[in-house]
């Protein structure tokens, strides 16, 4: 906690000072996610270099830039690494940026470090207004006055209004449906009018039919819809302070995308609403992976990012000196005569290069040596790296510190973690990653890893674990030090979709000849962008069919109720679950009736039994016992029918078991009061109507409906009388 | 003291962000910036110039390492040390007047008068000053010299002969700090009244019914245009417009709202107008020692065009934009790549910008600045009158010292 005090010192004297309009940022200094492993389990993400520089001093370049006067940097995994950097930057010093930590150790979610913001907000209150919600792996350039302007003029007319994102045109890749970020790709829709955010899908889609889900209400309540694929979630948002408090509302609201934005989406009772800001002409983009750094990286080297490049001085780092071709080499570099470097290299301080080197696509850190007739082509090498002669890299990001010994060969996709050593003429297969580190084994240990506070004892626990090196023959020949990390079963398939490296020929090939194969039975392919009108009737093909989701609503109904039975828990517990998934699926209560009635008739018919009337036997009892759970949903008549039509369809159901008892349990839920016999009467009503195939049960049970009739009639009759006698 | 050390940081934090833009702002901001840092420089007793020329050196590097391409901050950090020389060195020379006095009066008084009045000054600088003395005066002292004479502070100091051997060290001490400053005035005000000294001869050189081509935007030129206008000459322009950065749109739009007859060309147009014009001015981003100039984008193309039409190519600079360098490697060092978002929309090319696909990428090249050889140059118009390109070393060695060519 000292960095905190240390802020907090200088915050609380002139804090009440500063004019309500001040522009605050909070930066999160944790993505909160594990895509960066080996890496990030020793160095905190934010500080890992892009082109030299770390990622964080291309986000604080960026808000001082823009004219943000106070950040709060929040710091979880490897705090004290962070505010080290901090403390020896120019940043902590900068007239105009006044740059705090915040350190918490429990948050292990972007929610949670709001929350966290929220409960200091309550003793301190920093955050005065509006702020600006980034994490610490931005690269931008954009203006933002002019958005939080637009953002606090929108919010004083319209109170609800309690967000602002940026999002920035950017055309994912026709096959693999993947962002240049190697992020999936985003379908969103946005009212072309307001810019207000209605839809928003990052999940996996059905990519090769293309097809996106709307809500049909979305198109009711606006005159216009504008549904693009091609836009990229800048992750920076304008923030009310409304935000903050959400998130300790809704404890449950962790990833800032998948819960918060939904959330507020779906939620129409507060009516929050979301805006969108869409970036045109400067950058802005997430490190989120290894491909978005490589992409990112060569964006910075391409000067999309200007002035956050790589030869003018934004954040303390030694300007490069850039020359043709868009090679930027540090003035003290040593380069051999016979040395060949390549467009878009980038080459540090004090990096010696041998003979006979070739380089291409590729950064190269400061203090490196490069032996001689080293092939290196697009990858990432780091700071103090050792390489020794002949070896070969592609497509590799190597961190600090490491050996690669003689004739080495590192293939597409490797990360070498910190310090580790590659023995003599071994080949790191493909995609594989390297660490001194071990591979923790459960998922459970996973989290502790990332999140908990290991910074402290990494050095000695990194020593520590190097003589175990020496006595261990490696797993990287027999003179090297390093574990390959198993990848996890999961990402197996995805793991050359987000490696530095470029997406193989033969991967390409195979998801060309898939989509090909779709082609012939499905030709309609989502256009890149256009505008739905409300009254298009094309939005209905689009919609997913409404069967699946019944489907496995009936299915969650079922187990729902089998364990009630099994577990003996409660009627109203029961519903309250029951109506827990009505609401997830967006069902009726009508189909609530089905499913339950459903999934009770299924009991009886899997409970064992030897003969019809033992089955009967079963059925009646499981409906006595539970009619008022079905009762509940069986209120209206419509209901009331759709049970006996489902009723109907089961008994079509191959055992046929149920079908001659279809009388007699129809009945028996007419003795238990759950169906009414005007429901009953209405349903052969419909039915007699109907084909001669449909009409089975109804025959079957027509002296039953007779029976019914006359009773009416005759209470009709006695309503009759009883009027009569008043 | 610490707020000169902020207020150089937060300059220095500008000129790396690309804050300021346009060398007369540059310029304008790095002498205000330096003249404070002189004023809160204390100055010891001996060897006053050395610290002042020692900080403002010092302030100076970093401003010129923050943006190495914006020429005008070096060139005018260079002309306030050689404004404190020129300062140091006239002091010495009314000393040495001094001397020369109770010299021809009195040899006894000489180790007397030394003893008070100069007791820090070695005998080398007296035989500096004696030796400056006899150098001939510089070209711009002859010119300008006779009616400025009374402004000029280091003459103003020769008529304080007498009182000069009696004055104690501190009013020694706040005399050099107080020419200083005022000279860096003078610099001040020097820049700033760039445009009208330039714009004054705008009557010499255009003449009625001549069409005029320009390219980008440059204040100068807009005022020179307009000047020309004002004493009633009609005449036509031509405005190249300056991609990628479009700043002859705002050009146009200027020179239409004082009522010149504008119109805006593509750059690529310039080959097809050349023949039809009579003069091309462009504004300057800096003179090189050379005479070589560095200008916006496309000037290169607009000289050469020129040179094959034998069209005057007449180039506009204030002195500060005069520059004791030589190009070497003009094209690359003094040149300032910007964002390839300036040519294109990144949005609509971003699936060809080096995809993990590993297909051929897109690459975007934006320089800022062309460097015109001295060759195609036809005359340079600065404050100071109108220059061939030959003689700009010449004007270059006027404003500044040998010494501060490297800093």
């Amino acid at each position: 906690m000292g960095g905190q005090k240390k802020g907090g010192a200088r915050v609380s004297e002139d804090a009440e000072e500063q004019s309500p309009q001040r522009l605050q940022a909070i930066l999160l200094a944790d993505s909160f996610a594990t895509k960066f492993r080996p890496v990030t389990l020793e160095r905190p993400k934010v500080l890992l270099p892009i082109v030299n520089v770390p990622m964080i001093g291309y986000t604080l370049a960026w808000l001082e830039y823009a004219g943000i006067e106070e950040v709060f940097v929040f710091c979880c995994a490897h705090a004290i690494q962070i505010i080290e950097y901090l403390e020896k930057s120019e940043w902590y010093s900068h007239p105009n940026l006044v740059v705090r930590t915040i350190e918490s150790h429990k948050s292990i979610s972007a929610g949670d470090a709001l929350r966290y913001m929220y409960e200091q907000q309550a003793e301190t209150s920093q955050i005065q207004g509006d702020f600006v919600l980034v994490s610490g792996d931005t690269v931008s350039n954009m203006p933002l006055a002019d958005l939080i302007q637009e953002h606090r003029e929108r919010k004083k007319k319209d109170e609800k209004a309690i967000m602002t994102m940026a999002i920035k045109q950017s055309k994912s890749s026709s096959l693999t449906h993947q962002s240049r970020l190697g992020t999936d790709q985003l379908f969103i829709a946005v009212d072309p009018l307001t810019k207000q955010l209605l839809h928003y899908e990052e999940d996996k889609i059905d990519h090769p039919r293309g097809s996106v889900c709307l809500d049909k209400s979305l198109l009711e309540s606006n005159p216009s819809v504008l549904v693009s694929n091609d836009m990229q979630d800048c992750y920076i948002d304008i923030c009310s302070p409304e935000v903050l408090s959400l998130f300790e509302d809704n404890f449950d609201y962790q990833h800032l995308r998948r819960h918060f934005v939904k959330g507020v989406l779906v939620d129409d009772i507060m009516g929050y609403k979301i805006f969108t800001h869409e970036i045109h002409s400067s950058y802005a983009a997430r490190i989120d992976n290894f491909r978005s750094y490589d992409t990112v990286s060569k964006d910075i080297i391409q000067r999309w990012t200007y002035p956050y490049v790589p030869d003018i001085n934004f954040s303390g780092n030694r300007p490069l000196k850039l020359g043709r071709q868009g090679i930027y080499r540090a003035c003290d570099a040593v380069l051999s005569r016979s040395a060949d470097v390549g467009a878009s290299s980038v080459i540090g301080y004090g990096t010696k290069i041998g003979d006979g080197v070739k380089i291409l696509n590729s950064v190269i850190g400061n203090g490196c040596s490069i032996g001689s007739n080293v092939v290196i082509e697009g990858s990432y090498i780091w700071n103090n790296v050792t390489i020794e002669d002949g070896c070969e890299i592609r497509n590799a990001i190597v961190c600090d510190g490491v050996k690669i010994r003689a004739g080495a060969v590192l293939e597409p996709g490797v990360v070498l973690s910190f310090n580790v050593v590659v023995g003599r003429d071994f080949v790191v297969p493909a995609y594989s990653k390297v660490s001194l580190l071990q591979q923790p084994t459960t998922e459970d240990s996973d989290e502790e890893l990332e999140y908990a506070d290991s910074s402290s004892g990494t050095a000695d626990h990194l020593s520590g674990l190097n003589l175990q090196m020496e006595s261990k023959a490696s797993e990287l020949g027999p003179d090297g030090a390093g574990y390959i990390w198993e990848v996890c079963e999961g990402a197996h398939d995805e793991e050359w979709k987000h490696s530095v490296a470029p997406i193989p020929k033969d991967k390409l090939a195979e998801i060309t000849q898939a989509i090909d194969d779709d082609d012939t039975d499905d030709e309609s392919v989502v256009p890149t962008s256009g505008e739905l009108k409300s009254d298009a009737d094309s939005i209905n093909t689009d919609m997913n069919d409404p069967n699946d989701d019944y489907c496995y609503f009936e299915k969650e109904v079922e187990g729902t109720v089998l364990r009630a039975v099994e577990e003996n828990i409660k009627v109203d517990l029961v519903t309250l679950e029951i109506n827990g998934l009505r609401l997830s699926y967006n069902m009726e209560s009508a189909d609530c009736a089905g499913a339950t009635f459903y999934s009770m008739m299924k009991l009886a018919v899997d409970t064992p039994h030897n003969s019809a009337s033992e089955l009967y036997k079963n059925a009646a009892s499981i409906i006595t016992k539970w009619k008022e759970l079905l009762g509940f949903y069986v209120k209206k008549i419509d209901e009331q029918i759709e049970v006996i039509m489902k009723f109907e369809e089961m008994c079509q159901e191959p055992p046929k078991e149920l079908g001659p008892l279809f009388t007699q349990i129809l009945h028996l839920l007419y003795d238990k009061d759950v169906l009414q016999e005007d429901a009953i009467l209405r349903w052969a009503e419909e039915k007699a109507g109907a084909d001669e195939t449909d009409k089975v049960y109804l025959k079957q049970c027509e002296t039953f409906i007779q029976w019914l009739k006359e009773a009416s009639e005759e209470e009709d009759e006695d309503d009759e009388d009883e009027e009569d006698d008043d | 003291m610490p707020d000169v050390q902020s207020m150089v940081a937060e300059f220095v934090n500008k000129l790396r962000k690309r804050k300021i833009e346009g060398s007369q702002a540059t310029a304008k901001c790095t002498v205000e910036l330096l003249r404070s840092v002189i004023s809160h420089q204390r100055v010891p007793h001996a060897n006053q110039a050395a610290a002042l020329i020692d900080a403002v050196k010092a302030v100076g590097q970093q401003l010129v390492a923050a943006n190495p391409v914006e020429l005008a901050v070096g060139n005018v950090v260079r002309r306030v040390l050689h404004i404190i020389r020129e300062e140091d060195l006239s002091l010495t020379t009314a000393a040495m007047a001094g001397l020369d006095l109770l010299d021809a009066s009195d040899d006894d008084d000489i180790d007397n008068c030394k003893g008070i009045g100069y007791p820090a000054m070695s005998a080398a600088v007296v035989a500096a000053a004696a030796r400056s003395t006899l150098r001939p005066p510089s070209l711009q002292t002859l010119l300008e010299g006779t009616p400025e004479s009374a402004t000029v502070p280091y003459t103003s100091s020769s008529g304080a002969d007498s009182e000069s051997k009696t004055a104690d060290k501190s009013s020694l001490t706040r005399k050099l700090k107080h020419d200083v400053i005022e000279g860096v005035n003078q610099l001040i005000h020097e820049i700033s009244g760039c445009h009208e000294q330039i714009a004054e001869q705008a009557i010499e050189h255009i003449h009625q019914n001549e069409v005029i081509l320009t390219l980008g935007s440059s204040r100068t030129v807009l005022e020179f245009l307009c000047a020309a206008k004002e004493k009633k000459r009609s005449f036509r322009v031509f405005v190249a417009e300056g991609a990628p950065r479009y700043q002859g749109h705002l050009l146009a739009k200027e020179l239409v709202a004082r009522g010149l007859q504008t119109t805006v060309i593509t750059d690529s147009a310039v080959f097809a107008m050349i023949s039809r014009v009579n003069m091309v001015i462009i504004g300057a981003h800096a003179v090189m020692a050379n005479g070589g100039v560095i200008g916006p984008v496309g000037v290169n193309m607009a000289a050469l065009a020129a040179k094959k039409h034998a069209v005057p190519f007449v180039v506009l600079a204030g002195s500060h934009k005069l520059c004791p360098l030589y190009p070497h490697n003009p094209e690359v060092l003094l040149n300032e790549l910007r964002s390839p978002s300036e040519l294109l929309d990144f949005g609509e090319f971003s699936d060809c910008l080096d995809f993990g696909a590993g297909s051929g990428s897109l690459q975007v090249v934006n320089p800022t600045f062309d460097y015109v050889p001295p060759n195609l140059v036809s005359l340079f118009i600065t404050d100071t009158g109108g220059h061939n390109p030959s003689y700009m070393y010449r004007l270059i060695a006027d404003y500044y010292s040998a010494d501060d060519l490297v800093m």
